[in-house]
């Protein structure tokens, strides 16, 4: 592990939307300097072949080498200021090998042949000195060799060539829209990361990736003084797997809901969208406080993915499952016997997920995982039974899988790659549903979306989760807004309780850009596909309180 | 180690701003050896260890500002990254809150560095690692640990003639004991400056006993109890409520701290008379930096005082705007506490849960500090004055506002998380659901 150079961006004062500065790594750069090719092809399969020549000299039976070039570019701005202007880039190789069955990694930013040379002979050291405590030898799934191949994300517009005047003129343009339409402070922000990920190994295969990642997103405050009383609402934008055109606002991608909310598939309408917040921060000081109870929950995709996230996504990492997280995310309910039973009820019938890392636009979209594995689709729930987890090479003999399922990832040259959460989305029903349609059919509800406060434990059991924007539902129609909603369930007992999904024409990804796990801690990036769903009789309770 | 003497970092540093061009420009160097050892299922997962030395220079024309860093100290090295900091910095846009650097300070010479710390190697971590996993191995328990230390130097020096050196040391130990049958959990975790304070075996006990102690935990019903927290739990509510003290929020409204009818609460008495909370950098038990974010001196502060919130933070900028003195965030918090100790607050108990942790603790409403949360790692009932059985986790949605005027007791303060904190018996503290997870 190398310390990083943690850029810290203080005073921001960025309130609910508290940015994870300390996220931010790598060495401050002009944005001229993210346009910079970089290394060619060539030179960078030279240098992987002396790490690859070096570890195995040394004794390696297994060796693979990740040159990476990571570029952020992240906006920040306040009412009529420009906050930060961060553009960071991070350069280095990570080389992590097996001897005697044994693990070993090292890292350097010195990118030269010597240099490399160097790192894979310490990664090797490494590997022998913790072979002595080695308990469990290391069983890696094969791979065949994908020899010489390159992957982009398929965008139409790259972020880093957008003039930096032009992104924080749309920031400016989407602050004075929410403060024209009533709020009174309001934070806006543009995160864009750009992983230029060259990976080869012993397998034979020399990978060169180019993935691009967008997260425009703001926090439109009204404050009523007199009364001593705040509200927030956040955008309802994803990031996604997706270039600049993500910003270009095309009607086409739009789904208009119910209570004439309006949101974004594909395709994202910003200063539309804070025209809308401004007014529903307004709404939410005089929102009516929840009635604690039980209610059917229709939970619309900006919500729901959360949920999916933290309920399905984690619990079903078979690292957790295994224990290995046990000291600091936990460890997961969705034990092995269960699996094994092969008639564990995760959720209802209705209830079928995938992962994936291929699905378009989405945050995790890639041909190639960081160990060298093509990327596909797998079944975690199938009409809501427990079917898999998500297992990488060295985990896939573990669950009887002849191969990975491809989603290992490091978020940096300097991490060490292991097992993260792929994509985990919920099927769209089969049968023909708009979320209008299905809040007919509901006599007291709550319509909720957006992703508001959550928590879960440390099995994955016992969650609470709050929204942006919350709707009563009485008898078929919505009477108005709500404030003060939190729902509390078990997750087993949640999924058992959906009884309707809509269908395809309502299906949208939702994302999370910095979702932690291990120690050190890394983050990475994954989207979570759904359409509105309807869950009968939650637990909700009040969250207002007198100070 | 890439550690720079005093003497050596004003040398680089003046070399540094002999080179600028700018209005103002402000160096920093910070270097050090970090390492770690992680390990799960009884067995080591990962360890690693790296030197590195950052050259960090802001160069700023008027209100605009830029930053470049980089790693290597000759000059050709250091005159390229002031050229690429003042390069940014003219492409960089005005900020209209940009506050002049700051002119020489006094620091304190705070005692944040052990040299045992910055001397362990490889061969301490995995020893620990070792002591750690034997304690489990021969109870039929699973360890999973993570052992962090740090030891190395910052310093900074600008334009107007600011200059201050600082050593720290920092060591992060955390252990969770499960028993073989994943029926019991138990937590330990401890933060020094010197190693030398650190018992690895020792803690590692503790949460095995807590592993043990917690097995077959019984379902009680949630509501209000009150309880004992451990200052681990005490300590994950208590930071939350130091981190939420700053003026601008709530000048502007948008804070547990605003008034109605605009202003701060400032002077306001929120909390139980018995609560005192101050930060003091020269504590012996939590030695904090000499300078603040904004590089003040650090200074020993009063946060709260006899319940009345007696500061907050102001930055240079909201501080100017307001027409007072800027108020720093701390390194730390101190937490008074009495004089019950853990043990007499669970024998004058008649019914109550005590908790050793929380964990996926989440912001619920700001406007309140309401927050969301589960115990974990050890929860027990206690009735008739002694602990009777280990209980299922609960969820709670509790302010630590309303938890500070639902005191009951509280005992001497202990270092958790980078605070010092008393374990505390609170009264009517919200628990709203169970959780099965262990």
């Amino acid at each position: 592990m190398k310390r990083r150079d943690f850029i810290h961006l203080s005073g921001l004062g960025m309130g609910a939307l508290m940015t994870p500065g300390f996220l931010l790594t790598g060495n401050p750069v002009s944005a001229a300097q993210l346009l910079n090719p970089g290394l060619e092809n060539a030179e960078k399969k030279a240098l992987a072949d002396i790490a690859l020549n070096a570890a195995k000299s040394q004794g390696a039976t297994y060796t693979d080498v990740r040159i990476g070039r990571y570029l952020n570019q992240f906006l920040f701005t306040r009412e009529k200021n420009v906050q930060n202007i961060a553009n960071t880039e991070s350069f280095g190789v990570g080389i992590r090998v097996i001897e005697e069955g044994t693990w070993g990694f090292s890292a350097t930013n010195d990118v030269s042949p010597d240099g490399i040379k160097k790192c894979a002979e310490t990664a090797v050291a490494i590997a022998k000195a913790n072979s002595i405590m080695q308990k469990e030898p290391v069983v890696l799934a094969p791979v065949q060799g994908a020899g010489e191949v390159s992957w982009e994300t398929p965008i139409s517009k790259n972020p880093f060539e957008i003039p930096v005047a032009e992104k924080i003129d749309l920031l400016l343009s989407v602050n004075a829209a929410a403060m024209e339409n009533g709020a009174t402070f309001v934070n806006s922000n543009l995160f864009m990361v750009n992983e230029q990920k060259y990976f080869a190994s012993s397998d034979g295969s020399y990978i060169d990736q180019n993935i691009h990642r967008i997260w425009p997103t703001f926090n439109v405050t009204a404050v009523n003084q007199s009364e001593g009383k705040f509200r927030s609402r956040q955008a309802l934008s994803a990031p996604m797997g997706m270039g600049y055109e993500y910003l270009d606002g095309l009607a086409s991608e739009k789904i208009e809901g119910p209570a004439g909310l309006i949101s974004y598939r594909n395709s994202y309408d910003m200063v539309e969208d804070a025209v809308a917040a401004a007014k529903h921060a307004k709404e939410k000081l005089t929102a009516k406080s929840v009635t604690p109870g039980k209610y059917d929950l229709v939970l619309d995709p900006d919500h729901l993915g959360l949920t999916i996230h933290e309920s399905v996504g984690h619990p079903l990492e078979l690292d957790r499952v295994l224990g290995y997280e046990a000291n600091y995310a936990g460890t997961s309910f969705a034990t092995l016997d269960k699996w094994k039973a092969g008639d564990f009820k995760y959720g209802s019938d209705l209830v079928n997920i995938v992962a994936d890392k291929t699905q378009a636009n989405s945050l995790g979209l890639t041909a190639y995982d960081d160990e060298g594995v093509k990327c596909k689709e797998w079944d975690l729930i199938r009409d809501g039974v427990l079917v898999n987890y998500q297992a990488i090479r060295d985990q896939a003999n573990i669950i009887n899988e002849a191969e990975s399922h491809g989603c290992c990832y490091a978020d940096s040259w300097d991490s060490v790659q292991f097992q993260r959460m792929p994509n985990v989305s919920l099927k769209p029903g089969k049968d023909k549903l708009s979320v209008q349609e299905m809040i007919k059919g509901v006599d007291k509800g709550i319509y909720i979306v957006g992703r508001g406060s959550y928590s879960i434990d440390q099995q994955r059991y016992n969650f609470q989760f709050g929204g942006q924007l919350f709707y009563e539902i009485k008898d078929g129609e919505i009477v108005g807004m709500l404030e003060d909603v939190a729902y509390q369930s078990n997750t087993q007992e949640f999924w058992n309780s959906c009884v309707q999904i809509c269908d395809k024409d309502d299906y949208k990804l939702f994302g999370t850009f910095f979702d932690g796990k291990g120690q050190p801690s890394q983050v990475s990036a994954v989207s979570h596909g759904s359409s509105t769903t309807r869950f009968n009789g939650v637990n909700v309770i009040n969250t207002g309180r007198q100070i | 180690m890439a550690m720079l003497s005093k003497e050596e970092a004003k040398q680089i540093i003046d070399k540094v701003l002999s080179y600028a061009k700018a209005d103002e420009t402000e160096v920093s160097i910070s270097g050090g050896r970090t390492g770690n050892i992680r390990y799960a299922r009884n067995t080591v997962n990962t360890s690693g260890e790296s030197n590195t030395i950052t050259v960090a220079v802001n160069s700023v024309y008027g209100k605009k500002s830029g930053v470049a860093t980089g790693n290597e100290l000759d000059e050709a090295a250091l005159k390229r990254i002031v050229e690429k900091s003042e390069e940014i910095a003219r492409l960089a846009p005005e900020n209209p809150e940009y506050m002049p650097m700051l002119g020489p300070q006094d620091y304190p010479e705070t005692k944040n560095f052990s040299q045992k710390t910055a001397d362990i190697d490889p061969s301490y971590r995995a020893k620990a690692a070792m002591d750690s996993i034997e304690v489990s191995n021969s109870g039929n328990l699973t360890a999973a640990g993570y052992l962090e230390d740090f030891a190395g130097f910052s310093a900074m020096g600008n334009s107007k003639g600011m200059f201050g050196y600082n050593q720290s040391s920092s060591v992060d130990f955390s252990v969770t004991v499960r028993t073989a049958d994943g029926t019991g959990s138990g937590y330990a975790i401890r933060d020094y400056n010197d190693i030398g304070l650190l018992n690895a075996k020792t803690v590692t006990e503790i949460s095995a006993q807590k592993a043990q102690a917690s097995v077959n935990a019984q379902a009680i019903e949630p509501g209000k109890y009150t309880v004992i927290l451990e200052p681990t739990a005490a300590n994950d509510l208590l930071r939350l409520l130091a981190f939420n003290m700053d003026a601008r929020s709530a000048d502007e409204g948008r804070s547990f701290l605003s008034k109605r009818g605009g202003g701060t609460r400032l002077g306001e008495k929120l909390f139980d008379e018995r609560v005192n909370i101050y930060s003091d950098p020269m504590h012996p038990d939590l030695p904090g930096r000499p300078w603040n974010n904004e590089g003040l001196p650090s200074t020993k502060t009063t946060w709260v005082e006899n319940g009345a919130v007696k500061n907050m933070y102001y930055s240079r900028y909201w501080a100017d705007q307001k027409g007072v003195d800027p108020v720093g965030r701390p390194t730390g918090i101190i937490f008074e506490g009495g004089n019950e100790s853990l043990a007499d607050m669970i024998r004058k108990t008649q019914r109550g849960v005590l908790v050793t942790r929380f964990w996926y603790i989440r912001a619920v409403d700001p406007q309140t500090l309401l927050y969301t949360g589960l115990t974990r790692d050890g929860t027990f009932y206690i009735e008739d004055g002694q602990i009777k059985f280990p209980v299922k986790n609960f969820r709670f949605n509790e302010s630590p506002v309303i938890m500070l005027n639902n005191i009951e007791a509280m005992g001497t303060p202990q270092r958790a998380g980078g605070n010092l904190i008393p374990p505390m018996k609170i009264r009517d503290f919200t628990f709203t659901s169970l959780s099965d997870a262990v």
